[in-house]
């Protein structure tokens, strides 16, 4: 139990959210909600803003730069532009369920956020099982999506939700795998814990582990190479072809709230959440948040899209057989690994990495034309 | 499939319509799935959106003024199309074209070529969900190339450029020293986007032995240009029937081996190298002369039919052509490759996924303004 020894020193000390708030518990309840959704909000229109420039910047073109000093107030026009449209129900929908869609696809995402600290002690709750509230929550919004296709009676989107339902649940299994080789090294679910525990930031200690879950969040969440449940070249929009107005602009928020909440998740789980030195902590965490963001638009610009069962076989035979063996690995280390020598187990950790992901695509290839089922 | 049968809930098969209004039919191109899931089981196709009656407006003008409606065609490649139709008069009424007039047309011509097979391959990208990032590029070399054709007939899209017996206008002086250096960005483009994209994993596995196409299924098809080429079909009328100047210039065909979505991509990748090819050797050659033979403005070919025929971008574009020794066309007939290389599409696609039907559909690369007329 060495190394954790290492990780758990260190003089962070992670106390539990104040409870000492004037007027008592409820009132830190109501700051912090409020808070979270203005602040998704705001951050959601970054992101916008980000992917929109970063796309125009990587396709050499310019992006949207009109509106506001250097095209800035453009998410603020597109969401005044949606909001004037008509909200369209085709006459073969379900209109309850129709309805009901894009609120339980948002709800999801806000409930995310609540267990991550953007400082110390700063989150809406420290649940002490954090990370698993986060990974049962976050596959809540598949619902909201299967609802979406379903409901809209379309057969694109039928299409596009089933596919959504078929990824989400492929790719809970190697997040939750990667996240457990971060929970051995901590002992501790709560996500203030983590954090505190990071003295070495956990990409480096789980290199492996970071690039899993990162390509099991792009998939949760439908950013590309995964984005097959909106792929519009395919199958139109997805689950939200029949939607237009404020319900389209809702699963138009969702789709970057999510990319925004994940971003916070691996930025909590492998980047040591708000500590980093000279910069305030809040400000640590906006910048790693984007980061991991502009990490997830760089690749958008960059794959083409991959097949239904090209993304089942990835999960299943690619992610999952690593997952488990990082794992394994993962558990010796932490029980036999002394703790004086922790930089060399980043080396080592990132050598394994390397030996395994070329060993296993020596194995594995995405299936060159082979029809899998 | 093994001796157990497998327990699975019962399925039916649905219908669903892909196009007219789809992101990823080229155009107004209509194909009803019988889909069973994700799997496409038997398309029909639907075409006839874009019809303009172009070979019945033919016939109600003089043999000139049918220039501007050839340009209609495949409005991307609009000087293949004048070439093809100016060489099928030329043939009937046995017009000799000046020397200076067959390399310039030789050289706009597989500029063409190059312009065109870059929307091909951006957009065969696009198709298979690469986010716009090659299309983009793609069109932005395409632009410089639009910027010839601007500077020697001051149109982008439908020049009217080539005339019965030579061309309209000759080239500028700053033309070929400007051509010269387009070359050499050109070749540098080229092989920095095939680097880029020949060794993507997952290109490769959402194109290699997608969509085969047979050789002798080719041939039986009438399958011509790139699309027969990749199916190992060695036949390029530049070749095998060299019209115009052909014979003068030297390069090679490439050739597929298994007739993929792969090695279409790469036998246009190819072609555009080629091309670079002719027009560097026509570029040295060019003399100096005239540029139009001496033609009345209203031709009278003598009375009876030709049939004349290139090597377009997209396969062998014909003209039919009847006379009754009048001022104006008796009868007016394309053979348009985008139409016939249709043909197999069917057989291409069926057993295969949604997302392949959209790859396989963008790799066989057609003009809705061919196909329909």
């Amino acid at each position: 139990m060495a190394i954790v020894n290492y990780l758990h020193s260190g003089g962070l000390t992670a106390p539990a959210v104040a409870a000492d708030w004037p007027g008592g518990y409820w009132w830190h309840w109501l700051f912090y909600a409020v808070a979270i959704i203005v602040a998704l909000l705001i951050m959601v229109m970054g992101a916008i803003y980000i992917e929109r420039r970063g796309l125009g910047r990587m396709q050499s073109r310019l992006g949207p730069n009109r509106v506001g000093p250097f095209g800035l107030l453009q998410p603020v026009a597109d969401a005044i532009k949606i909001l004037l449209k008509e909200n369209i129900v085709p006459s073969t929908a379900d209109r309850i369920v129709h309805f009901m869609a894009p609120i339980v696809a948002f709800t999801p995402v806000i409930l995310i956020l609540a267990v991550v600290p953007v400082m110390n002690g700063a989150a809406l709750a420290d649940l002490n099982i954090g990370i698993l509230y986060v990974v049962a929550v976050s596959s809540i919004g598949s619902v909201g999506v299967f609802m979406a296709g379903w409901g809209s009676g379309s057969k694109f989107s039928l299409l596009g939700a089933m596919r959504n339902v078929a990824a989400v649940v492929s790719y809970e299994i190697p997040m939750v795998l990667s996240i457990i080789g971060v929970v051995l090294f901590t002992g501790s679910l709560a996500t203030s814990q983590i954090i505190a525990r990071q003295n070495i930031p956990f990409i480096l200690m789980q290199p492996l582990g970071f690039l899993l879950f990162f390509a099991a969040a792009c998939a949760e969440i439908n950013r590309s190479p995964f984005d097959l449940m909106e792929a519009d070249q395919e199958i139109v929009a997805g689950y939200m072809t029949e939607y237009s107005g404020m319900r389209f602009a809702m699963f138009y928020l969702v789709e970057y709230a999510e990319a925004i909440a994940m971003s916070a998740v691996i930025t909590t789980l492998f980047l040591g959440g708000w500590r980093g030195p000279w910069l305030p902590p809040w400000l640590w965490f906006l910048v790693k948040t984007f980061a991991v963001f502009f990490f997830m638009v760089w690749t958008r610009t960059t794959l083409p899209r991959v097949r239904i069962d090209q993304l089942m076989a990835f999960a299943w035979k690619f992610l999952f057989p690593l997952g488990l063996i990082n794992l394994f690995i993962t558990a010796i280390q932490v029980l036999v690994w002394p703790d004086s020598l922790p930089w060399i187990l980043i080396i080592i950790n990132f050598a394994v990495m390397g030996a395994l992901i070329l060993i296993w695509s020596k194995f594995f290839r995405l299936g060159w034309g082979r029809v899998q089922v | 499939m093994t001796t157990t049968q497998e327990i699975t809930l019962p399925t039916e098969p649905f219908v669903l319509n892909i196009g007219p209004v789809h992101p990823s039919t080229h155009g107004v191109y209509r194909m009803r799935c019988t889909m069973d899931g994700e799997v496409v089981r038997d398309i029909e196709p639907v075409f006839g959106y874009l019809h303009r009656g172009l070979e019945k407006l033919a016939e109600e003008r003089t043999w000139t003024g049918t220039i501007p409606l050839t340009d209609r065609l495949d409005y991307l490649a609009a000087m293949s199309n004048n070439f093809a139709y100016c060489l099928a008069v030329e043939k009937l009424a046995g017009i000799k074209v000046p020397e200076r007039a067959e390399y310039i047309r030789v050289i706009i011509a597989e500029i063409q070529r190059v312009a065109i097979h870059f929307i091909i391959v951006g957009s065969f990208l696009s198709d298979c969900g690469a986010m716009l990032t090659p299309m983009v590029y793609a069109l932005r070399e395409r632009e410089r190339i639009l910027d010839f054709f601007d500077m020697v007939c001051g149109q982008r899209l439908t020049y009217n450029y080539m005339r019965i017996g030579g061309v309209s206008q000759d080239i500028p002086a700053q033309f070929l020293p400007a051509l010269e250096k387009l070359v050499k960005k050109l070749k540098r483009f080229i092989d920095e986007f095939d680097v880029l994209l020949k060794q993507n994993e997952i290109l490769l596995a959402r194109s290699k032995g997608v969509g085969i196409l047979s050789k002798e299924q080719a041939i039986n098809c009438g399958i011509s240009g790139p699309v027969a080429r990749a199916s190992g079909v060695n036949w390029d009328l530049r070749k095998n029937d060299p019209y115009s100047i052909y014979e003068r210039f030297d390069f090679s065909i490439p050739l597929g081996e298994t007739g993929d979505c792969y090695d279409r991509y790469r036998v246009r990748i190819e072609e555009t190298r080629q091309s670079l090819r002719i027009i560097e050797q026509a570029m040295q050659q060019i003399p100096a002369g005239k540029i139009i033979a001496d033609v009345p403005h209203l031709i009278r070919p003598p009375a009876g039919d030709v049939y004349a025929h290139i090597e377009s971008p997209k396969g062998e574009l014909g003209f039919y052509l009847v006379s009754d020794n009048s001022i104006a066309p008796y009868r007016w007939h394309v053979r348009p490759p985008s139409l016939i290389n249709l043909a197999a599409l069917r057989d291409m696609v069926r057993g295969w996924k949604v997302a392949d039907l959209i790859a396989i559909f963008g790799s066989i690369d057609i003009t809705m303004g061919e196909v329909d007329r």
